[in-house]
């Protein structure tokens, strides 16, 4: 199937007779990674998403960091597909146009344990394929990053380490998977699975297919891959699996003004100690500086709140990694949940009696190496032989993403561009700089947002400083006229 | 620099931000400079804050009457259009190219102005939630004041439910009234203040009239709701002891940060507790020939205040323009407890009157019959006691005779209470 329906409204559902060749289960960044490359066979694909957006779990608040992959655990799937994934996005990120900033990073080591285990996490490096670290001597760390607090013995570089957009990314992923010709379901949360009720007609295993039941009825699939994040152990569960459970790991991060960016150019990474996993402060590509995130497990698979205890550990941590950041205004805080397991590396792996396949505990490096899960898990669902996968050659263009990077050229700051068109040159928010041009397009875009959330995610709009004192009211009402003329 | 450019232009004035302060101070510079005077405003109409605020009471100091917010922001704006200067709105000042040379964003293009004169008159706006490190989810119902009367005047929604206001200044009484036409009932103010902050009388009357119940040393701890609030943990700060009120809508209110990401990006001087940038009596900024005026100096006074700065900074400005040479002979003020900050915060000894003769500042305790002291070099060189307390959330007005003994080569004055 190619190119036919591509955005499948809210309120629409497939005929009970189509059966999908595939269904993935969740539409973060590593299900649309996976339908992206799925769609690009000649197959039928779903995705199913709880939510009501693409990207709206964990991939929505996360550090943002494309990972080398140099403090991975040497042989583990999660340090081999790291390593692939920052190339293999590396290269998308520059076809699409997701703002890639390459920072670089620094590990600093503030006491006598964290200095005595720089050389071990070079050497890891190298284990894991990264030749470029270098140790640098406590000067050359402050030449660096001349706000550290006092203290500071000595450092490693880490020159490949980069910053990007994770909104961008799995917009991106999704976007190009649906011009691909996939489906994508909104709102629809799997609750039940049948596979073995399924029909193998003369016992053919191309004919089996699974039932989905999902909140907004049911699909019937021959293959379910399951990128379900958070909620990849429910959905291994249905399909009669007990292998891993998800404890959520809540991380809790504090977002700087962008009049701080200039206290820190690189990201300044802790080093691992006895003392625990310290916090990290990093650049974004909007301009701000970010600290954290906190690491605190958890029982609700909801819960993104913020608390009292993780902003009191940030600001301790602030005040010695580097004091000057204290007086800066905060312009957002958030929390994200990393999917973590009992297993030390990711769960990927494909039953081909159940037609199904899973990628989950992708707990905290799944924005870097997404492409290279969906890479790594078709080639074991290829590998079965079930499935017949012909590449396209009639595939569309990758989609040309909206910049949301502040190292390119943004709308307002392109004299062509708003002479082309003025709308480009009419800013609605203020503090981020965001103009009617941009919201316009992101409203009309192929997967358009239907909540306010989603369209901060795909323009910046009401993210900054001031978060809608000026712009809140204008910007809903283009939201809500956008999702009048849609029904 | 940054970006592209299609346009340059050159004026004599350049004026950031329509505002009341920026408008008063635009029609009176129009007809003494011979030149343009160009108000930059990056809204769809200038006027500033006023323009979104339905009720009564703007004009009383600067225009001898009493209208309602956008009647004063159309009068403010008349007067200087028609007092020959050029107001161009959907304008954003986003950087400067130069000393005092302008980066602007607008549908007509991008372009850079030229100015021989630049005056800061970005206003301020109120700390969101995040900036006040409150915790919570990132629900929908959370608001500022400023947001929510966009929401009500500008757009005309309506919604119903319950709200927690937080704070209880002036502002805070004006988002109860906006809540009450939107059709949502505000269930509590919480405030930390001991004492109500927004002025007696409004506090009073509102208490009676809006029967809004205010709760005093108290502060919220965190909003909860993951996808749309359902209520606020408040604390009462003496015992500890927190309580959940349920609200659909919680409104920030107050909590005034100064707009000075212009004046930050120009590396002037700054002021670290009011986060404005520091000017002298005569309004000069620490770069020659950019001055700043209203709100962004003194977060947050009334809008006559701010109307009146731009009265005040004129002769200051035709100095600047007509080559008068600056003296550099200026003490800084150094606001001492209970005040957080004083405004100007450095005395001109060749222009010490600073607007309305009166130093502002910002107190955080409430004070009864106050005695201001000025002190330099260990040695008291003035005091005056002052017939109004000074009141958390609200401006504190210092007359400038307190500084009459100053001696230039004294070093930095620092003002207190006795
Ligand atoms: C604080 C923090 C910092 C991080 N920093 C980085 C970083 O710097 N670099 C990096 O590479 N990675 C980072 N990560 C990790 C990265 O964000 C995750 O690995 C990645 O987002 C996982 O993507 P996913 O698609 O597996 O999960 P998700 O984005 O959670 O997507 C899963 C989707 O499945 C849907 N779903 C679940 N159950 C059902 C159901 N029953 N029916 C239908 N839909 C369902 C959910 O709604 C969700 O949309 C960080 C994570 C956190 C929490
Ligand atoms: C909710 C509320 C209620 C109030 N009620 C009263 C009241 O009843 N009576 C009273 O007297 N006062 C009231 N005030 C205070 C009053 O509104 C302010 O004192 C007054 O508006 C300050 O004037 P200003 O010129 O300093 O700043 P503002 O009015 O804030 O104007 C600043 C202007 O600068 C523009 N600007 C900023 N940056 C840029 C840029 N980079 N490029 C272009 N333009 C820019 C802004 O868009 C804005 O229009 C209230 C304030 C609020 C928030």
């Amino acid at each position: 199937m190619s190119g036919t329906l591509a955005w499948v409204p809210p309120g629409t559902w497939p005929s009970p007779d189509q059966v999908y060749d595939v269904t993935v289960v969740g539409a973060g960044l590593v299900g649309a990674a996976i339908a992206r490359a799925l769609a690009g066979y000649e197959l039928s694909v779903a995705i199913l998403d709880a939510r009501d957006d693409v990207g709206d779990g964990t991939s929505k608040a996360n550090t943002a960091i494309l990972h080398t992959g140099f403090d991975a655990t040497p042989g583990t799937l999660e340090s081999r597909l790291v390593r692939r994934g920052y190339d293999l996005l590396s290269a998308y990120a520059r076809e699409c146009g997701i703002p890639v900033e390459p920072t670089g990073a620094v590990l600093v080591a503030w006491d006598d344990e964290q200095q005595a285990a720089l050389p071990g996490l070079r050497a890891k490096a190298s284990a894991n394929g990264y030749q470029r670290t270098s140790l640098i001597d406590a000067d050359e760390v402050y030449a660096m990053l001349p706000h550290l607090g006092p203290g500071v013995r000595a450092g490693l570089t880490v020159p490949d380490e980069s910053v990007t957009c994770t909104w961008t990314t799995s917009l991106a992923l999704a976007t190009d998977a649906v011009r691909r010709g996939a489906h994508l379901l909104l709102g629809a949360e799997v609750l039940a699975v049948d596979v073995t009720g399924a029909p193998a007609r003369d016992g053919d295993p191309h004919d089996a297919w699974t039932a989905i039941r999902t909140t907004r009825g049911s699909i019937r699939t021959r293959w379910l891959v399951n990128a379900a994040g958070l909620g990849s152990d429910h959905v291994d569960r249905m399909m009669g699996f007990d292998r891993f459970t998800i404890t959520p790991r809540k991380g809790e991060l504090l977002v700087f003004d962008k009049q701080s960016r200039p206290l820190a150019r690189h990201i300044v990474l802790p080093v691992p100690s006895k003392a625990g996993k310290g916090v990290l402060i990093s650049p974004t590509v909007y301009g701000n500086l970010m600290v954290g995130p906190t690491a605190q497990d958890i029982d609700d698979r909801t819960d993104t709140s913020t608390t009292e205890a993780g902003f009191a550990f940030l600001r301790d941590k602030l005040a010695a990694l580097m004091p000057a950041l204290q007086d800066e205004e905060i312009t957002a805080t958030y929390a994200g949940l990393r999917a973590a397991t009992e297993h030390a590396d990711y769960v990927v792996d494909v039953d081909a009696n159940r037609r199904y396949a899973v990628a989950g505990g992708i707990r905290s490096t799944g924005l870097t190496a997404c492409m290279a899960i969906a890479e790594h898990l078709i080639g074991l669902v290829q590998e079965t032989g079930l499935l017949e996968m012909r590449e396209r050659n009639d595939l569309p263009d990758a989609p040309a993403m909206p910049n949301l990077g502040e190292a390119f050229l943004r709308p307002y700051q392109d004299a062509d561009r708003i002479a082309a068109d003025p709308e480009y040159g009419h800013v609605i928010c203020f503090c981020e700089r965001v103009t009617a041009g941009e919201i316009r397009d992101a409203l009309a875009a192929t997967i358009p947002p239907t909540t306010l959330g989603g369209l901060r995610r795909r323009t910046r709009v009401m993210n900054g400083r001031c978060q809608g004192f000026f712009c809140g009211a204008q910007v809903r009402a283009m939201l809500d006229a956008a999702g009048r003329d849609r029904s | 620099m940054t970006g592209t450019f299609s346009q340059q232009a050159h004026v004599r004035v350049a004026i950031i931000g329509g505002g009341p302060s920026g408008l008063r101070a635009a029609a009176e510079l129009a007809g003494l400079v011979d030149g343009e005077v160009l108000v930059i405003e990056r809204e769809s109409a200038a006027g500033g804050i006023p323009r979104h605020c339905a009720h009564t009471g703007f004009g009383i100091r600067d225009l001898g009457r009493s209208m309602s917010g956008p009647a004063y922001a159309r009068r403010l704006t008349e007067r200087a259009v028609r007092a020959g200067a050029r107001v161009m709105t959907s304008s954003m000042v986003t950087g400067w190219a130069g000393e005092r040379a302008l980066e602007v964003t607008s549908p007509a293009g991008r372009m850079i102005v030229q100015a021989d004169v630049v005056i800061l008159a970005t206003g301020a706006r109120e700390r969101p939630q995040p900036a006040r490190l409150i915790p919570g989810a990132r629900s929908a119902g959370v608001l500022t004041s400023g947001e929510l009367q966009g929401l009500v005047h500008l757009d005309g929604r309506r919604f119903g439910g319950r709200a927690v206001v937080v704070g209880s200044e002036l502002v805070s009484w004006s988002a109860v009234l906006t809540l009450r036409e939107a059709g949502c009932r505000t269930v509590a103010m919480a405030t930390q203040a001991e004492q109500r902050e927004a002025y007696g009388l409004v506090g009073a009357l509102g208490r009676l009239a809006l029967r809004v119940p205010v709760l005093t040393s108290t502060r919220v701890t965190r909003v909860l709701g993951q996808q749309a609030v359902t209520g606020v943990e408040v604390e009462a700060i003496d015992s500890g002891e927190r309580r959940i009120i349920d609200c659909e809508i919680v409104v920030f209110s107050a909590d005034w940060i100064p707009d000075s990401e212009l004046a930050r990006a120009a590396g002037l001087r700054m002021d670290a507790m009011s986060k404005a940038p520091v000017v002298d009596t005569a309004l000069r900024t620490s770069r020659p020939g950019v001055f700043a005026i209203g709100n962004l100096l003194h977060p947050v006074d009334t809008a006559d205040i701010a109307a009146l700065d731009g009265a005040a900074v004129v002769s200051h400005v035709m100095a600047f323009l007509g080559g008068s040479s600056m003296s550099s002979d200026s003490i800084d003020l150094i606001a001492q407890e209970p005040f957080r900050w004083i405004a100007p915060a450095r005395l001109r000894m060749d222009a010490r009157t600073p607007p309305r003769g009166r130093l502002l500042a910002w107190s955080d305790e409430r004070r009864y019959l106050p005695t201001i002291v000025a002190t330099q070099a260990g040695r008291v060189i003035g005091s005056v006691r002052s017939p109004w307390p000074c009141v958390p959330g609200r401006v504190f007005r210092i007359p400038v005779r307190v500084l009459s003994g100053a001696d230039p080569a004294g070093g930095p004055i620092t003002i207190g209470l006795r």
